[in-house]
């Protein structure tokens, strides 16, 4: 099943693709080898116990052409927009200028095509130090993938001291439905935000169409000294869409970093999330919520990597399953020798609102100091009774301490994240989905 | 002076999981009175308490409760909420995600749309809150935390007391909110009773403890013992109790 795309990397690597310099070329023959000698995980693997790719692998994707006409209507990219400040907009995971809008950056931010960045120059530079660099591709058959088709993809780099106003978006659309098949983008991130430096940006999925497609995108994130970052992460593709994601950060001393990932879209989605934090002193704050029904399956799996003493890592997971929905969290935490006085706290809530739905939850500490504070804790069950009653008890209807409580799940989650703004626009889009 | 009949408990028995806790009690709480409910543990106070919210695990299994003139036993929880019921929880429970400011917007809204008067706005509402905050020493920085989430057990308690100034129901219950309490906030509990105190509401106070009777006037005094009320009495009943302890109530009298 791996074949095809090995014979597809042959095409593209000799196509519009061969004009990469030469390191990124190497990279991507080395990916896609990788990629074949590890094909599609399986269920027998335990990272993969809960989630069967077989639909994907069982699916012939061929590689979605990168923006191509006709492009989507301003319109339609807008209404993807959460804020509006400067976006960048990808169609298939290509760049496509006419629809992004850059006004507002401070002069010294570089926000734009990596294919772009990667012709030459400092921005080819700053590139090339940092792509490739965090995502494991030698580990994850996805990112490996990604990786051997990368092309273009989202490049932000944001210089030392310098501070974004407004959240920068990047908007990634999957044309789904045409004519010609089943297709595959690989969007990438690249976000560098340097020493001293302060950032909000958005990533957000979607699906124009309603046909079967797959996404396959990998996201960098680089937190440099003292600077304060927070990402948010919003998959909202169709009810037929295929999603699969790894995301990973690496954050320097006193940093800090919130990570803000939320699922509503996708049939079947699959999000590796890996930070590490990797200076003495930073803090994470990482906030997952995944809304799921119908049929839909999403697992999560989060690595928190305490590398050096003294950091702080809090996550919080939230999943509210309706109809037949399966959700799948796992939190694995290392505190590695050496990473002394390290806090660390985890939680992941699961909420059944039928029988049929479905949550695994599994935490994993691998603790490696001795003077640590870490703690986990995991929830899986329907609305509590007890609650209810207390909310029917003050006049409110059944059905408002229903969907109050239901909510609460959700605003749990949107309550930590910092930009105001953000939030509320996520709030209207989550209560969207439970309604 | 006397008011209206307010509630009357006539011959009420009830279950909870199949085990008789209530076994015939009879009660009649008139507007402008405050009754204290005393008795050992598992006597059936909050069960008493419980019935009276609707608690779905409670069985009623014969006797009849009116409240207003109406069957209280017909209404649902919510129902009796609208119509000016108050149940001050002994265990409130955490609600995660919702704030305390719009759990309390929505519960007053309820009532307000029930009565058929207009729902407030955030904004008219946090003005109308300002002053109840105050009454139990509150800042607003508790409303903008979820509901009883990381609460201490004060704070709960607390909370409850604060419900109760916003509701400003006919009928409050209150299930044990003295219990857990340091001396100030007792204190804060009974001084918001007092405050609250109309001739047109009244308040049944269920406790376990004498203490918080030091600074609330109730108008009767009740011993519940083994699912019934054996004793009535005014204040110095409950003085009573508090030095000679519960073992004397279970038995008549001696005969002198």
């Amino acid at each position: 099943m791996t074949e095809h795309y090995v014979r597809d990397f042959q095409t593209f690597a000799s196509n519009g693709a061969a004009g990469a310099p030469a390191w990124l070329r190497e990279i991507r023959e080395g990916a896609i080898a990788r990629f074949a000698e590890l094909g599609f995980p399986t269920m027998k693997q335990e990272e993969w116990r809960f989630t069967s790719v077989a639909p994907i692998a069982e699916t012939r994707f061929t590689l979605a052409p990168a923006a191509h006409s006709p492009l989507p209507a301003p319109a339609e990219v807008e209404r993807l927009q959460l804020g509006a400040g400067p976006r960048l907009v990808f169609v298939d995971g290509g760049y496509v200028r006419g629809l992004s809008s850059l006004a507002g950056l401070p002069n010294g931010v570089y926000a734009g095509s990596l294919a772009a960045a990667l012709q030459a120059g400092p921005s080819g530079e700053l590139a090339r130090a940092h792509l490739t660099r965090l995502a494991h591709w030698r580990d994850s058959a996805f990112a490996a993938l990604n990786t051997a088709f990368l092309a273009d993809g989202a490049f932000v780099h944001v210089p030392a001291g310098c501070v974004l106003a407004q959240p920068l978006e990047v908007v990634c659309v999957a044309t789904a439905g045409g004519s010609d098949g089943p297709k595959v983008a690989h969007p990438r991130g690249l976000i560098v935000v340097e020493r001293g430096a302060q950032a909000v940006v958005v990533e957000t999925f979607a699906s124009l169409g309603d046909g079967v497609h797959w996404t396959n995108a990998v996201s960098e994130v680089v937190v440099g000294e003292g600077a304060r970052v927070e990402y948010y992460r919003v998959q909202r593709e169709g009810r037929r869409g295929y999603h699969v994601a790894t995301t990973q950060s690496r954050q320097e001393r006193d940093s800090y970093l919130g990570l803000h990932a939320i699922t509503l879209g996708g049939t079947l989605a699959r999000h590796d999330i890996t930070t590490v934090l990797d200076g003495t002193g930073a803090e994470l704050i990482l906030n997952g919520l995944y809304v799921l029904g119908g049929s839909q399956h999403a697992d999560h799996h989060t690595v928190i990597d305490h590398a050096r003493p003294h950091c702080a890592s809090h996550e919080f997971f939230n999943g509210v399953l309706a109809e037949r929905a399966h959700g799948v969290f796992t939190g694995r935490i290392i505190v590695r020798p050496g990473a002394q006085r390290t806090d660390s706290k985890q939680t992941n809530n699961n909420l059944l609102l039928s029988t049929e739905a479905r949550a695994d939850s599994q935490p994993q500490l691998e603790i490696h100091a001795d003077d640590v504070k870490c703690t986990h804790g995991s929830t899986v069950g329907p609305l509590d009774p007890t609650a209810l009653y207390y909310l029917q008890s003050r006049g409110l209807s059944p059905e408002t301490a229903r969907s109050l409580l239901t909510y609460g799940f959700a605003a749990e989650i949107l309550g930590r994240m910092r930009s105001a703004d953000l939030r509320d626009r996520l709030d209207r889009l989550v209560r969207a989905e439970l309604a | 002076m006397t008011g209206n009949v307010l509630l009357q408990i006539e011959n009420l028995h009830a279950t909870v999981e199949g085990r008789e806790v209530l076994r015939g009690v009879d009660l009649v709480v008139r507007t402008g009175e405050v009754h204290a409910i005393m008795g050992p543990n598992g006597s059936g106070k909050s069960t008493l308490a419980q019935v009276l919210g609707g608690h779905p695990a409670y069985t009623v299994t014969a006797g009849s409760i009116r409240y207003e003139g109406k069957d209280l036993l017909a209404l649902k929880p919510e129902e009796r909420a609208r119509e000016g019921l108050f149940l001050a929880f002994q265990y409130p429970v955490a609600i995660r995600g919702i704030t305390n400011a719009y759990f309390l917007r929505s519960a007053v809204n309820a009532i307000r749309k029930h009565r058929g008067e207009e729902e407030l706005g955030p904004v008219e509402f946090m003005d109308a809150l300002e002053e109840k905050l105050k009454l139990i020493g509150w800042d607003d920085s508790y409303l903008n935390r979820p509901v009883n989430d990381g609460f201490s057990g004060g704070e709960k308690k607390r909370n409850e007391i604060l419900q109760l100034a916003v509701l400003e129901p006919k009928l409050a219950i209150l299930d044990e909110t003295d219990s857990g309490l340091d001396i100030d906030a007792v204190k804060t509990v009974a001084q918001t009773v007092e405050k609250l105190r109309r001739p047109d509401n009244a308040t049944v106070l269920v406790t376990h403890y004498y203490r918080i009777l030091t600074h609330i006037q109730p108008d009767i005094v009740h011993v519940l013992s083994a699912g019934r009320i054996v004793k009535s009495g005014g204040k110095e009943l409950a003085l009573e109790l508090e030095e000679r302890g519960y073992d004397w109530t279970r038995e008549p009298a001696p005969v002198a």
